[in-house]
């Protein structure tokens, strides 16, 4: 596209990277999106949009993309217990941005066990409920090539992310009160690699490039499980939040909840939307406006004076009594 | 006290007056309103409530998100908040065990509403007398307290550091969402409140000193200035006069 302006979005995760050290391609002028900013600027640019895709068809649960997430993050998951489950750790945390999830499922059609594997992590929505749901700004940005990241530096560890996100991924640290979650490897990205997992995936069931290819890829591998009695393979991108930048090809598109919870039909929910819409708008509107109104008729209003009278009133009452009972003779109790 | 004293009138039973209420005679009479403790409390109350609305818009719309500097940034903001709640939630709970009784609804509360434009227009004269509060105060004090345990409440089920992993995602959500629709609530019922205390003057005495004048009582709230006369009268017939 714009190679005018530098390089563009890489094309793979297979190939080497050069030797010699590269300028970051990722900067401040390629947001699109900057969580609790109105008035970014215009991106100068537009990237190609990229895009993960995992084929959980193709996956055979190794989980070298978690050794590689772990290496190239840098990151040091407790050591954990064996429950009798494969998941290790047992959820994602600050330090696994990605989980292998594994699921038994007996498939009604067939009455024969399917073995369903899903590499889940953050989904790089095009339209982010973290990002909208943020209150730091610039904690959470997106760039023109749909990868959605956190700024952790700017990240104030409240947790509007989680309620923000419809696939349940952010994970605040508990030692630094900060939003962790997969970078779709932006900092590989940024000059020209792939991500990690994608790199270290044995089988290539997870791919990368843009996301046009990998929608095309997609289709190949689709038409192929197809062939082979899957008739309801298919492409879970979903429209609810704008498509994904991490996308799967699932055996079975029509049950994506049989994989582990994978959502039907995510979108970012109502309560948050409201939230960050009407209840901002109108909340902020009805405080200054109670509030202005207060100081204008406080400032141009008469004020509620005691009169001199009043005060006489009081002396004779409490000098010389009066004959009016002292209290109300409808009484409220005993 | 005791119905078996022989003086003619027994003391008057209590409707209004809240313990530590008296009239103290002189130009203009001075009527106790709050003890020590109550002030203390109020202004502990009132001190947090300005910190969380503070703290909270911060959180709430990007354009004020400047005010998280007061705190000392934005990860103090969100750590500091919660336990500002807790402060204001016990501190508010003593102020409610000292005035909710004289806060009950009462019936001259809805002939009081009926005349709110003799309210607003300050036509005190064509308004029935009245108790400690007004149905004014009373909806301000228990507007407080219903807001108050919904923000505890809420506020607990978003409180990351410590009680995230209690409640799940889709109740967060619907937490978080009340926490700032009764948050707007609560500030703007702020707003009334501190703004009813100014427009009405010789108020604002009471939450400071914790007296009002004479004056102000027979004006707004004159059963409850009878009943501290009389009260007083009945003291002094026991006791003799200037002892």
């Amino acid at each position: 596209m714009s190679m005018a302006n530098g390089p563009d979005s890489p094309r793979t995760a297979v190939s080497n990277p050069p030797v010699q050290p590269m300028a970051s391609n990722l900067g401040a002028g390629d947001l699109i999106r900057r969580s609790a900013t109105s008035d970014l600027p215009p991106p100068t640019r537009q990237l190609t949009p990229v895009a993960k895709l995992i084929d959980v068809s193709k996956c055979i649960g190794c989980k070298a993309c978690q050794s590689a997430c772990i290496e190239w993050n840098d990151t040091l998951p407790a050591v954990g217990e064996n429950v009798g489950v494969y998941e290790n750790p047992h959820d994602l945390t600050e330090n696994m941005f990605t989980l292998m999830r594994f699921t038994e499922w007996v498939n009604p059609a067939t009455d024969s066990l399917e073995w369903l594997i899903r590499k889940d992590g953050c989904m790089h929505c095009a339209d982010p409920g973290c990002l909208k749901a943020c209150p730091a700004p610039g904690a959470i940005v997106q760039y023109s090539n749909g990868i959605v990241d956190f700024i952790h530096e700017n990240c104030i560890g409240c947790g509007y992310c989680v309620k923000g996100c419809p696939f349940n991924i952010p994970r605040i640290s508990k030692a630094d009160h900060r939003s962790y979650k997969c970078t779709l490897c932006s900092d590989r990205v940024a000059v020209g690699q792939g991500p990690a997992c994608a790199k270290a995936c044995p089988t290539q069931a997870i791919v990368f490039g843009t996301k046009e290819d990998m929608k095309k890829h997609a289709e190949g591998r689709i038409a192929d499980l197809k062939s082979r009695g899957y008739s309801q393979a298919g492409l879970y991108d979903p429209p609810g939040v704008g498509g994904t930048h991490v996308m799967y090809v699932l055996h079975h598109a029509d049950k994506p909840q049989i994989y582990a919870g994978l959502p039907e039909n995510p979108s970012i929910s109502p309560l948050v939307q409201s939230w960050k819409g009407v209840t901002k708008y109108v909340g902020m509107a009805a405080m200054s406006m109670l509030a202005v109104g207060s100081v204008i008729h406080g400032v141009f209003g008469r004020a509620n004076r005691v009169s001199r009278e009043e005060e006489e009133e009081a002396e004779r009452l409490v000098e010389q009594g009066d004959e009016t009972p002292p209290h109300d003779p409808r009484e409220r109790r005993p | 006290m005791s119905s078996s004293a022989a003086k003619p009138p027994a003391k008057p039973r209590l409707v209004y007056a809240q313990p530590g209420d008296a009239v103290e005679p002189g130009k203009p009479v001075t009527v106790s309103r709050y003890g020590p403790l109550a002030r203390l409390n109020h202004w502990i109350t009132a001190g947090s409530l300005i910190l969380l609305a503070v703290s909270g818009l911060a959180l709430f719309t990007p354009s004020l998100y400047f005010l998280t500097e007061l705190f000392g940034g934005g990860q103090n903001t969100r750590a500091l908040h919660p336990w500002i709640g807790v402060v204001l939630f016990v501190s508010f709970f003593v102020f409610f065990l000292q005035l909710w009784r004289a806060n009950l609804p009462e019936k001259v509360d809805v002939v009081w509403l009926s005349k709110i434009k003799d309210v607003v227009g300050g036509h005190e004269e064509n308004l029935p007398e009245l108790g400690k509060y007004n149905a004014g105060q009373k909806f301000i004090f228990w507007g407080m307290v219903a807001l108050i345990l919904l923000l505890i409440a809420t506020g607990v089920m978003i409180w990351e550091q410590y009680f995230a992993t209690y409640f799940g995602i889709p109740l967060r959500r619907v937490a978080v969402l009340v926490h700032s629709i009764a948050a707007v609530l609560i500030i703007c019922i702020f707003i009334l409140h501190v703004y009813a205390a100014i427009w009405t003057r010789g108020t604002l005495r009471a939450m400071t000193r914790g007296t009002v004048t004479g004056g102000w009582a027979w004006r707004h709230h004159r059963k409850w200035l009878r009943e501290l006369a009389g009260l007083r009268r009945a003291e002094t017939r026991k006791t003799g006069p200037a002892e």
